[in-house]
């Protein structure tokens, strides 16, 4: 037998597990355009939806004629919020416990608003129709910066008039959602108040859109027959959209069955639930056929969720010599219409106190105000965990300007307050326990593969030739140290609508020594089906070639809370581990009894269990899958099935370090990105090519959102942004290319040591960009402008510290 | 409103329609002709998720009307290859890790099959020119670039092989 027993190396290679560059098996009908997207479905008699949207950002809504539009041959129904209301489904409650119009109910408060929903034979049908549908309005005055909103008469949300409190406690005005608060106020103060030096600055992260390739869509099928919803959709969340379309509608939830399909790109965009989404629902019911509703990119951008537009006020206090001693932040958070925010419930502000970043800072103090406007509703995570983005470009910018007031390098401050390798587990002073992590081995890496004394010497370089008038170009190092929280969460402290954020692995082994996996996620590009497959390859010795893993089917799939926030790997990707032990130590009592030894005398090696000691008996997990099925092995029940859900003791902490060198012309505005450096540090490594494959994605993201991107507003509340002519996405010609690097700190807690890597190149990359620009000009005085970078603004920029001669 | 006869070649197979002149190409060819591959990201020309080929160029399909494109031949992702002969493109975009959500990759690959027709020996930046029109949210074009001149240099070793 011995010498039939390949080489363990060969059968470590074998399984395809944990460490290796597994090429993905998504890519087989992707590649040939056998992908199965939303808009792909197509079922006997299906009708198509499409929305009356209002073109005002503040109206009463007078009167609605259906009329013309139900005359139109092919139109089968127009529904309209009375049509919604004795169902109660003219509201829905949002992720953020406020409630969203389904459709205008008596008014209009953002452009683009749903206000009828046509449904017709086919989608140019439903296109006239829309054109037919006369709705009279009377407009209202329009607040669209959080700031004045909060000073106005002006009331938006008439439905909450008198309501002084909200999901999130008191509300102090009647455009005021929220005050959200933590850390210490007062010791803050008393630290900035004896401070030596004391930086201070208007930190704003603009209004962007995750805009995925593939907009948002549904497919409702009623069938009355047997009393059963099926409800295809863009889903980030598909059993959570289940729970919530069962609360809404009164069928029971075994009636209910949702299925996310492949899914064309999230970011964050797919999380919520969408009145197109109930729309489809309803009129599925009422028609009693199968109803299509796919959004446009118009719809898209202007209509479902936005991330970011935070006005984040900073103050940070420090020694004259670099040791910073307190952070205090106040938020204004324009969460626009409805507070629709994706945010575990007790956290509106999400993990935005995570803004004390990779640095020592002994006290710190945040606080968030949530203000409506008359813009669209969201506030999702842009391909990053709960408000992380915005709390990592904030610290990395209050950072560099607080080297500014010094005179200090940035990246010798940094390296001067970094939580240092034995301070993990490290207890926030805004209360986060971060796992592991070691930034200084890290951060010295990275300045070296750059040669950063080296680029430094060369900028002096340069700005001494710009000032000798020989070159119009300067040139910014940007630097960024971040620390990622994702992994969302323990369910003691993090729910979405009550439900709390564990993740779920089912796993059956077939009698041939095969597998299929179910989770609770559902990839939405990350490759969960590769991925997954190496986790239980490497914990039950089948190769992950015989692993079939499916997600997103709620009448398959166990109970998960789906795919964002980074939290796939940290949380379904431990409970895969976790269900695949609970297979590992059912098949070593049955490898015990089929080779007559006690169960403790066993142990797993790669793909078998061999008798300790004497490694030529053993018994494969083909050997044992078989076993399990075709012998009565006394005391343990057949099959080999196991299911694990996975509640998480702690979020997990990645970090990384990024370096960016940017040439920007002076008289242009133009940037070119020089070199592009990233170093993630995500624990254990579970697929190299996958991870880098987000890195790229990510920092190409980030790079669209510091360099051009955003949702824009005129004073009236028009979206100025609502086509790609307008809304950047950067081709491949303006994409630079990314060098990849890594350290390896696995998390203590989790059970392979995986922290989840798809969002810090976004959570990084932002402020990576943002502070090669503002490095470009430190020269010449800038301290702080506005984001995104885009060529006027970089232009303004010149010419306001008088470069422009 | 009243429909209009057209004869198309997809794939290789001619295909006679009534269609409603205000029909787009990408409609035509999704809704009516199952081919799903070709995916509709805006409706503006400016993703090229919809990318086929027609008569030898790339054209995006969701800005074109069906009866703009009568009589001519097109070929979608669909026409490049069979299950069990994928074309070297679909191969490398697989073995560079060159997509992730697969929702561009139709056009892209579409795309990158006509541009390597244009210019066989591209460099990485006729490349990233030759695909600009081509948008990705995923994967930040390193590996779509690197699986295109992968792609090319195996053209090109296979064609050298043969001379």
């Amino acid at each position: 037998m011995n010498d039939m027993t390949p080489d363990r190396d060969d059968r470590i290679a074998n399984l395809k597990g944990m460490g290796c560059a597994r090429k993905r098996v998504e890519d087989a009908r992707f590649t040939q355009g056998k992908g199965n997207y939303v808009d792909d479905i197509k079922l006997a008699g299906m009708l198509h939806g499409d929305f009356v949207r209002s073109p005002y950002a503040h109206a009463r809504v007078k009167s609605i004629n259906t009329e013309a539009a139900l005359a139109l041959p092919g139109v089968i129904a127009v529904l309209t919020a009375k049509d919604l209301e004795p169902l109660n489904l003219h509201w829905m409650p949002t992720l953020a416990g406020d409630k969203q119009m389904v459709l205008a109910d008596g008014k209009v408060l953002f452009q683009g608003q749903e206000v009828a929903f046509v449904v017709a034979e086919d989608r140019y049908i439903a296109a006239d129709a829309v054109e037919l549908v006369e709705v009279e309005y009377e407009d209202l005055p329009v607040l669209t910066d959080p700031f004045a909103a909060l000073e106005s008469d002006v009331v938006l949300r008439e439905d909450l008039a008198g309501q002084d409190s909200g999901a999130h406690g008191p509300r102090r005005h009647h455009n005021h959602i929220f005050l959200w608060e933590e850390g210490d106020k007062d010791a803050t103060e008393q630290v900035l108040d004896s401070a030596e030096v004391v930086a201070e600055e208007m930190v704003y992260y603009h209004r962007t859109h995750p805009c995925p390739l593939e907009t948002c869509g549904s497919v409702a099928s009623m069938d009355k027959v047997n009393g059963k919803l099926t409800l295809w959709g863009t889903f980030q969340a598909p059993h959570v959209v289940r729970t919530v379309a069962s609360l809404l509608s009164g069928i029971e939830e075994h009636n209910i069955r949702v299925v996310s399909p492949d899914i064309g790109g999230g970011f964050g965009n797919k999380v919520g639930v969408y009145p197109g989404y109930i729309c489809s629902i309803v009129a599925s019911i009422v028609t009693g056929r199968p109803v299509k509703w796919v959004e446009d990119r118009m719809e898209n951008l202007m209509a479902t969720a936005f991330a970011r537009d935070y006005w984040m006020k900073g103050k940070i206090a420090a020694t004259k010599d670099g040791k910073i001693t307190g952070l205090w932040c106040h938020v204004t958070a324009d969460h626009g219409a409805f507070d629709a925010c994706a945010d575990p419930t007790k956290f509106p502000a999400g993990f935005f106190h995570i803004c004390t970043g990779s640095y020592d800072i002994p006290v710190a103090y945040v606080g968030v105000d949530g203000v409506y406007t008359n813009k669209a509703p969201g506030g999702v995570a842009y391909r990053c965990s709960f408000r992380v983005t915005e709390a990592a470009y904030f610290i990395e910018r209050m950072i560099e300007v607080l080297a500014i007031e010094l005179g200090m390098d940035a990246a010798d401050l940094r390296a001067k307050n970094f939580i240092r390798a034995d301070q993990f587990p490290y207890t926030s002073a805004l209360g986060w326990e971060y796992d592991s992590g070691d930034y200084h081995t890290a951060w010295t890496k990275a300045l070296e593969a750059v040669d950063y004394a080296g680029l430094r010497r060369e900028q002096a370089d340069r700005v001494a030739a710009f000032n000798r008038g020989e070159t119009r170009k300067l040139m910014g190092i940007g630097l960024t140290h971040f620390t990622e929280i994702v992994g969302a969460g323990p369910v003691k402290n993090c729910d979405i609508l009550g439900m709390g954020m564990f993740d779920s692995c089912e796993i059956r082994i077939h009698p041939t020594g095969s597998a299929i996996a179910r989770l609770g996620t559902i990839s939405q590009g990350q490759g969960h089906a590769t991925t997954f497959a190496q986790i239980l390859a490497t914990e039950i010795g089948i190769p992950a070639d015989s692993i079939t893993i499916e997600e997103g089917d709620t009448d398959t799939a166990p109970y998960g809370l789906g795919t964002y926030g980074s939290r796939s790997t940290p949380v379904a990707g431990a409970a895969t581990a976790m269900a695949g032990r609970k297979i590992r130590a059912k098949a070593q009592m049955i490898a015990a009894y089929l080779l007559e030894v006690h169960d403790n005398d066993v142990e797993f090696d790669v793909d078998r269990f061999v008798v300790k000691g004497a490694p030529e008996r053993f018994k494969t997990m083909k050997d044992i899958a078989y076993a399990a099925y075709n012998q009565a092995i006394p005391g343990i029940e057949p099959g080999l099935e196991a299911v694990s859900y996975y509640d998480p003791p702690n979020m997990t902490y990645p970090f990384g370090a990024y370096i960016c060198v940017m040439e920007v012309d002076v008289d242009t505005g133009e940037h070119e990105i020089r070199q592009f450096y990233a170093l993630d540090d995500c624990g254990t490594r579970i697929n190299p090519m996958v991870i880098e494959g987000q890195v790229h994605g990510g920092l190409t993201e980030a790079l669209a959102i510091a360099m051009g991107q955003e949702i824009a507003y005129d004073d009236m509340g028009n979206c100025k942004t609502g086509t790609l002519m307008d809304f950047f996405l950067p081709t491949a010609w303006e994409t630079p290319h990314y060098t990849t690097d890594h350290t390896e700190t696995p998390s203590p807690h989790h059970p392979i040591g995986a922290k989840g890597v798809g969002e810090s190149p976004n959570v990084g990359g932002v402020p990576a960009f943002s502070n090669a620009v503002h490095d470009a000009f430190r020269a010449f005085g800038l301290r702080q402008s506005h984001m995104p970078h885009d060529h006027w603004r970089i232009w303004n920029i010149a010419n306001q510290l008088g470069l422009h001669g | 409103m009243s429909k209009t006869a057209i004869k198309l070649n997809v794939n290789g197979k001619t295909e006679e329609l009534l269609v409603e002149p205000r029909e787009l190409l990408i409609y035509v060819l999704r809704e009516k002709l199952n081919l799903t591959g070709p995916h509709v990201g805006c409706e503006t020309s400016h993703c090229g998720a919809c990318t086929v080929e027609i008569d030898g160029k790339s054209v995006k399909s969701c800005t074109m009307f069906a009866v703009q494109a009568e009589g001519t031949e097109i070929t979608t992702i669909e026409g490049l290859s069979t299950p069990d002969n994928l074309h070297v493109l679909q191969r490398m975009f697989r073995e560079h890790h060159g997509l992730q959500c697969g929702y561009c990759t139709p056009g892209m690959i579409t795309r990158a099959h006509r541009l390597l027709q244009e210019n066989p020996n591209p460099t990485e930046e006729d490349v990233r020119f030759g695909i600009a029109g081509n948008l990705c949210r995923c994967t930040g074009y390193q590996n779509i670039v690197k699986s295109v001149l992968a792609a090319a240099a195996e053209i090109n070793a296979a064609q050298e092989a043969a001379e």
